[in-house]
């Protein structure tokens, strides 16, 4: 049974505006001990999938009637907030995107990191302190001793960062999800913070959900990958076949259109035409099929589910047989 | 010597069009730098006492050729993006020399003051930042020509429209605000801005970070045409260091205030001779599973720019350092056996 199963994930928010329908219809599973990347760009509903895991959605938010969350067999969707709070934290922990806002400023770096332990576990302060220090350590942050005592004003945006997974490695959860956890550093700190990941999932044989929109930190961390695309998964599958061989349309833009190392101007980037539609009025049928190059009639009409594909799965009705009595089925 | 020049060139075709030093028929930089140096007071107390300098550029030495593109690379708190404001004439420096065009920039006044801001543009990291929330984009774009009293009223909407046009947005756009937009409609905006005088040196920083992956390849195609189409110069500083090779004839890598290598971006890709520019080549993530590089990982913090450290900034981090590096300062310089117009500031390169 996988780590984590999320089937038919929904988080709508109530606006003056009308509904915002942000995921509509999430599907992926993790397995224990991997890694699953989860791309998308702004507006794709990533960040609001992995807050929806954790339940930390708040009203006008809400999780929609028939999301299941199921965390080794258990539905978080329906436990209550007490329940959940054993949960989060302890068995499932998040990093957020931008330490310098995430992090609490009036508080030491020690203190937010006993805090996370002593909210899950019997412990007094010294020995909370102890074990604090042992994560920073931990997590690769040098003179940990005097790091306690650090506000996050004085640490630089990578150190920043390793508090914050030190925080959420306290209680040594099964899950981690990492929210864009190296988009707001340089690359060169990216790496060590990259390498400290790598380090710390073996050690703690724990599964992580790395969301992200930079493809390479995809292909260096991820087992498997689900790209998003408003608001729900248009392709999921192990890392090697979505980068050899993307099956939807959006991944395959997506991966034309950055420049890599070594190439240059006389070669124009792949430009995905348009922009993604508004989560207030999706448009019915495939909500790719107004930028798509392979877009038919049936694309614009109805809305294409995960299709089974090479190796893994595509929401594009390229991927389905053709219908019977079609001329392309004979 | 040609013929070892045309091996480079074979290794970078045709964008390599810019000639290096060392060949005999070099044009005049477009713009020239000399010792630029940019520091800013740090205060502290109830007297607002200086304390210390952060210094942000701490000599640099750069000619910008016309036609090509400079690329400006490295981490936060390098200066690159002190540097770019700098020699678009946005921040005065402290000290140094700065031409556009053969004629010093200090010197000038009036007129002449007015038709070199003309011919520098800028173009803003953050698209919503650096457009005035209260101006339709008619106004803001034609701010400029207003400004250098270029053209009023018909002609004046007449060359704004055009520029629109050119930048891929409607000319409904004219009587829109900007948070009408989105962020990759901004930032065309921004360039539209820029574009509308015609300037001849366009100094553009960081123009795409802030915008999504997919709306980033419309945004640098539109870029590299404006160029073409215009005959641009640009200085474009980042620190996607992907990025930046791919829009850049050559590159310059800064570290705390200075530039640590200097080079064409074939040259910097294929043959890196500064250990820091090792470094960053090796750290970034590539989009090909499986490929498990040799990596380069960096220990330790950037030094503080206010005190930074003797000798070689980059002894502090570099996997290399040496004793002499604590001691003497490397020069920016040539070495032999490197291509011609590659410099790097290291003992041992």
């Amino acid at each position: 049974m996988p780590l984590l199963q999320v089937q038919n994930l929904r988080t709508y928010f109530d606006t003056r505006y009308g509904v915002m329908k942000a995921v509509d219809g999430v599907d992926f599973e993790v397995a224990e001990g991997r890694t699953l990347g989860v791309v998308g760009e702004s507006g794709s509903g990533k960040s609001v999938t992995a807050l929806s895991i954790m339940r930390l959605i708040e009203a006008p938010g809400r999780l929609v009637e028939g999301s299941r969350i199921l965390f080794e067999g258990r539905d978080l969707a329906a436990l209550s907030e007490r329940e959940m709070q054993e949960v989060r934290g302890n068995e499932i922990a998040m990093t957020f995107q931008e330490p310098m806002t995430s992090l609490n400023p009036v508080y030491t770096a020690g203190d937010q990191i006993a805090e996370a332990i002593r909210l899950h576990r019997r412990m007094g302060a010294r020995q909370a302190r102890a074990r604090a220090i042992e994560l920073l350590e931990l997590v690769g942050i040098p003179s940990p001793e005097q790091r306690f005592s650090a506000y996050p004003h004085q640490m630089s945006g990578g150190m920043r960062q390793r508090v914050m997974i030190a925080m959420a490695l306290a209680c040594e959860p099964r899950l981690l999800i990492a929210d864009e956890p190296t988009t707001a550093l340089d690359v060169t700190v990216q790496a060590q913070i990259l390498e400290s990941l790598r380090a710390l999932r073996q050690r703690l044989a724990m599964a992580i959900i790395l969301i992200t929109h930079d493809l390479g930190v995809v292909a260096e961390m991820c087992d498997d990958v689900a790209v998003m695309y408003a608001g729900r998964v248009v392709e999921r599958g192990p890392v090697d076949a979505i980068f050899r061989s993307p099956q939807h349309p959006y991944t395959e833009a997506l991966l034309r259109s950055i420049p890599l190392l070594g190439m240059t101007a006389d070669e124009p980037l792949k430009v995905i035409p348009g922009k993604v539609p508004s989560a207030l009025r999706w448009p019915p049928g495939c909500r790719f099929a107004g930028r798509c190059d392979y877009a038919t009639e049936r694309c614009r009409r109805q809305d294409p589910p995960l299709l089974e594909a090479e190796q893994g799965w595509a929401a594009c009705w390229l991927r389905a047989p053709p219908p019977k009595g079609s001329a392309a089925a004979a | 010597m040609a013929v070892f020049f045309r091996m480079i060139l074979s290794e970078t075709p045709a964008r390599f069009r810019h000639p290096a030093p060392g060949d005999g028929a070099m044009p005049e930089p477009l713009l020239r730098a000399r010792g630029l140096v940019r520091h800013f007071p740090v205060r502290r107390g109830l007297l607002q006492r200086v304390v210390g300098q952060v210094r942000a550029v701490d000599g640099v030495d750069l000619d910008i050729f016309p036609g090509e593109t400079v690329g400006v690379v490295g981490e936060s708190g390098c200066g690159k993006s002190t540097l770019g404001r700098v020699l678009a004439g946005l921040l005065k420096p402290t000290t140094g020399e700065l031409s556009f065009a053969g004629r010093g920039m200090e010197s000038r006044r009036g007129a002449e003051l007015k038709s070199l801001r003309r011919d520098m543009q800028f173009i803003f990291q953050d698209p919503t930042g650096s457009l005035d929330p209260r101006m339709r984009v008619r106004d803001i774009i034609g701010e400029g020509l207003d400004a250098q009293a270029i053209a009023v009223g018909r002609a004046r909407d007449k060359l704004v429209d055009e520029i629109l046009d050119r930048v891929g947005l409607g000319q409904d756009a004219a009587l829109r605000y900007p948070h009408e937009f989105s962020g990759g409609q901004r930032q065309r905006i921004g360039i539209a801005r820029a574009l509308v005088l015609r300037p001849k040196l366009v100094v553009a920083d960081e123009p795409v970070s802030a915008l999504d992956v997919s709306i980033q390849s419309q945004v640098l195609n539109l870029l590299v045409e404006l160029k073409r189409d215009l005959q641009l110069t640009y200085v474009f500083v980042a620190h996607n260091l992907a990025v930046v090779s791919y829009i850049s004839d050559r590159i310059a890598v800064m570290y705390l205030g200075k530039i640590v290598e200097l080079g064409s971006t074939g040259e910097l890709y294929h043959n890196p001779r500064h250990p820091y520019t090792r470094a960053l080549l090796s750290a970034m993530p590539e989009p090909t599973p499986g490929r498990r590089r040799e990596r380069i990982v960096l220990h330790g913090d950037v030094p503080s720019p206010i005190d930074p450290p003797s000798g070689c900034r980059f002894r502090t981090r570099c996997p290399a350092a040496q004793d002499i590096c604590a001691k003497r300062e490397p020069m920016l310089e040539h070495k032999p056996g490197h291509a011609p117009g590659h410099l790097a500031a290291c003992h041992f390169a």
